[in-house]
C-alpha cells in the first residue's frame, strides 16, 4: 500500500530505527503502536536523556500549551533543537505542528494558526491527497485542528484544504495538522522512518569518511 | 468529503487529552489559572462538587454566561456537565459549542431510567462508571470517554480506586474468557454483546479512560494513573485548596512523570494545605453518595 520503504533490512543498519515518542501529554500511545507495527522500537521520551540515541522523534497530538509548557519545564527544549540540528527526523502532529513552529521551538520556518478550523463541533475527518504518499488520498482526521498560516520558502506544502496548508515539510521537519496515527493508513510514520534511516545512513557515511580521511 | 461527529472523530479529541488533566473551574479568571497551570482542558461548572455537595438543593447545568465567559478566556477545550437524562441541557450545551458534554452524576439526575442518547448529538459525551458494565453500557448510549465517578467533592480517592480496579480487572477478566462464555459475560454485565466482545479482543475500552472523584495531591494523581486510568479530572481537589495555582501545577507535572517518584515528591513540596477531605462512610451514613446515580 505505501510504496515507502519504512526501514531497510537490519543487515544495512546494524539495529532497528530507535524512535522516540514525546510523552509529556497527548496520544503518543497511539504513534508507539503505528511505528511498532512498522518494526521501529518506539521510547517514550519525557527527559532530556531520553533523546540523545534517538533516530527519530514524534511530537504527538495533544494540548499544545500543556506540551509546551511541559518542554520548558523539563528542559527539553535544548535536547530536541540538538536532534533536529543533528539533522534527524521528527515528526509532529496537529499540536506537534504548532510546537514546532517558529513562536515556539522554531523548528521550522512556519507559524501555525491554532484552532483554526474551530472548536470540537467542526472537527471533520476527509480524504487528503498528500504529495510524497503516492497517488492514493489518506484518511486526514482534524481535531480542533491548526494550519499553517504562513511560511517561508524553504517550507514544502505538502497537502491543503481550501488553499490553507495541512501538511509540511522543511528537511528533517514533517507535520501534519491531521492525525494520521488514529487510522490503520501508515504512510505518515513509514515516511519519517525512511527519513530515519537515511539520516542513519548519512551519519554511517560521515563517520566512514572522517575515519578515512 | 468532509465529515464532521464521526465516532472517531468525537473520541479523537478525548485521545488528545490523554496524559492530561481536566479542571474543574467556575469564573474565567480559575480558567485562565488552570490554563496558565497546563491544563488540557476546563470543567465549567455553577459550583465545584465539594459546594454542590455542602449546598443541597438541585445542582443543574452551569449558566450560559459562565459557560461563554470561560470560553472566551481560554484557547484549550472547555466542557460543560448536564444532569444524566438531561438531553435539552445537552442541547444548550452543543448549541454553546462546548467541546465535550460530561453527563454528570454531581449534578441532580433528571431521569431516574434514562441517560441521554449521546449518538444522537454531533458534540461528544465523556460519562462516569464505577464498573465495566456500567462502562460499557454508558459507550453502547454513545459516549466517547469514560472517567471513575469516584466520590466526587470528598478529597477521597478511595472511591476511584476502587472504579479503576474494578474497570481495569473486569477487562482483563473479559480476555481470558473464551469467545462462546461471551454472550452470558454481556448479560452479566448488562452491556451490549458487540462492545463486550470487542473489549474482550482489543484488551481495552474501545474510547479513553480518564480518573474523576477525589484526586487532591500530585500522588493521587500518579496512583490513578499507575493503576490504569490514562487521564485525571480533578475537581475540588484545586480550587479548595490553600494554593490552586501551584496545586494545579504539580498536579500536571505528576499526571505525566507518574512512574518518577522523585520528580512526583518534588512536585509536591510547599503546596499549602490541600482540600480537606470526607471520610466515605461517614458520608455514606449521612444520605445517597453521588456515584450510586445513574447506573
Amino acid at each position: 500500500m505505501t510504496g515507502i520503504d519504512p526501514a531497510p533490512p537490519e543487515s544495512d543498519t546494524g539495529s532497528r530505527l530507535r524512535i522516540g515518542v514525546l510523552a509529556s501529554q497527548g496520544d503518543y500511545a497511539a504513534h508507539a503502536r503505528v511505528l511498532e507495527s512498522l518494526g521501529a522500537v518506539s521510547l517514550e521520551v519525557r527527559t532530556p536523556d531520553a533523546l540523545g540515541e534517538l533516530d527519530g522523534m514524534v511530537i504527538p497530538g495533544g494540548e499544545s500549551t500543556t506540551i509546551s509548557k511541559a518542554i520548558e519545564r523539563d528542559g527539553l527544549r535544548d535536547a530536541i533543537r540538538s536532534h533536529v540540528e543533528a539533522r534527524r527526523p521528527i515528526l509532529g502532529t496537529c499540536a506537534g505542528m504548532i510546537v514546532c513552529d517558529r513562536e515556539h521551538l522554531g523548528l521550522v520556518d512556519a507559524v501555525a494558526r491554532r484552532n483554526a478550523f474551530g472548536r470540537q463541533i467542526a472537527s471533520f475527518e476527509a480524504e487528503l491527497e498528500m504529495s510524497g504518499l503516492g497517488p492514493e488520498p489518506i484518511r486526514a482526521v482534524f481535531i480542533r485542528a491548526p494550519w499553517i498560516e504562513e511560511h517561508g520558502s524553504e517550507v514544502e506544502v505538502l497537502a491543503s484544504i481550501d488553499g490553507r496548508p495541512v501538511a509540511v515539510r522543511q528537511d528533517q521537519v514533517l507535520l501534519c495538522a491531521f492525525h494520521p496515527e488514529l487510522t490503520d493508513d501508515s504512510r505518515v510514520h513509514a515516511l519519517l522512518m525512511a527519513m530515519a534511516t537515511a539520516a542513519r545512513r548519512r551519519t554511517a557515511n560521515e563517520e566512514r569518511g572522517s575515519r578515512s580521511a | 468529503m468532509a465529515e464532521r461527529a464521526t465516532f472517531r472523530v468525537k473520541r479523537g479529541l478525548a485521545e488528545m487529552l490523554k496524559g492530561g488533566v481536566i479542571m474543574d473551574v467556575t469564573t474565567a479568571e480559575q480558567a485562565r489559572i488552570a490554563e496558565e497551570a497546563g491544563a488540557v482542558a476546563v470543567m465549567a461548572l455553577e459550583r465545584v462538587p465539594a459546594d454542590i455537595r455542602a449546598a443541597g438543593g438541585v445542582a443543574r447545568m452551569a449558566s450560559p454566561r459562565v459557560i461563554k465567559e470561560i470560553q472566551e478566556a481560554v484557547t484549550i477545550p472547555v466542557m460543560a456537565k448536564a444532569r444524566i437524562g438531561h438531553f435539552a441541557e445537552a442541547q444548550v450545551l452543543q448549541s454553546l459549542q462546548v467541546d465535550y458534554v460530561d453527563e454528570s452524576e454531581v449534578l441532580t439526575p433528571a431521569d431516574e431510567a434514562h441517560h441521554i442518547d449521546k449518538h444522537a448529538f454531533e458534540v461528544p459525551f465523556v460519562c462516569g462508571a464505577t464498573n465495566l458494565g456500567e462502562a460499557l453500557r454508558r459507550i453502547g448510549e454513545g459516549a466517547a470517554m469514560i472517567r471513575s465517578k469516584g466520590e466526587a467533592g470528598t478529597g477521597n480517592i478511595v472511591e476511584a480506586v476502587r472504579h479503576l480496579r474494578g474497570i481495569v480487572g473486569g477487562i482483563k477478566r473479559l480476555g481470558t474468557l473464551g469467545r462462546e462464555q461471551l454472550a452470558s459475560e454481556a448479560k452479566e454485565l448488562g452491556a451490549p454483546l458487540e462492545i463486550v466482545e470487542e473489549v474482550a479482543e482489543g484488551g481495552w475500552l474501545p474510547v479513553p479512560l480518564f480518573c474523576a472523584g477525589g484526586i487532591a495531591t500530585p500522588a493521587d494523581a500518579a496512583l490513578v494513573i499507575q493503576l490504569g486510568a490514562e487521564g485525571n479530572f480533578v475537581g475540588s481537589g484545586i480550587f479548595k485548596s490553600e494554593d490552586p495555582e501551584r496545586r494545579a501545577r504539580a498536579i500536571v507535572e505528576a499526571t505525566t512523570h507518574f512512574n518518577d517518584a522523585e520528580r512526583v515528591a518534588e512536585a509536591s513540596i510547599e503546596l499549602g494545605e490541600p482540600m480537606r477531605g470526607d471520610d466515605i462512610a461517614r458520608l455514606a451514613t449521612e444520605g445517597e453518595l453521588l456515584q450510586q446515580r445513574g447506573v
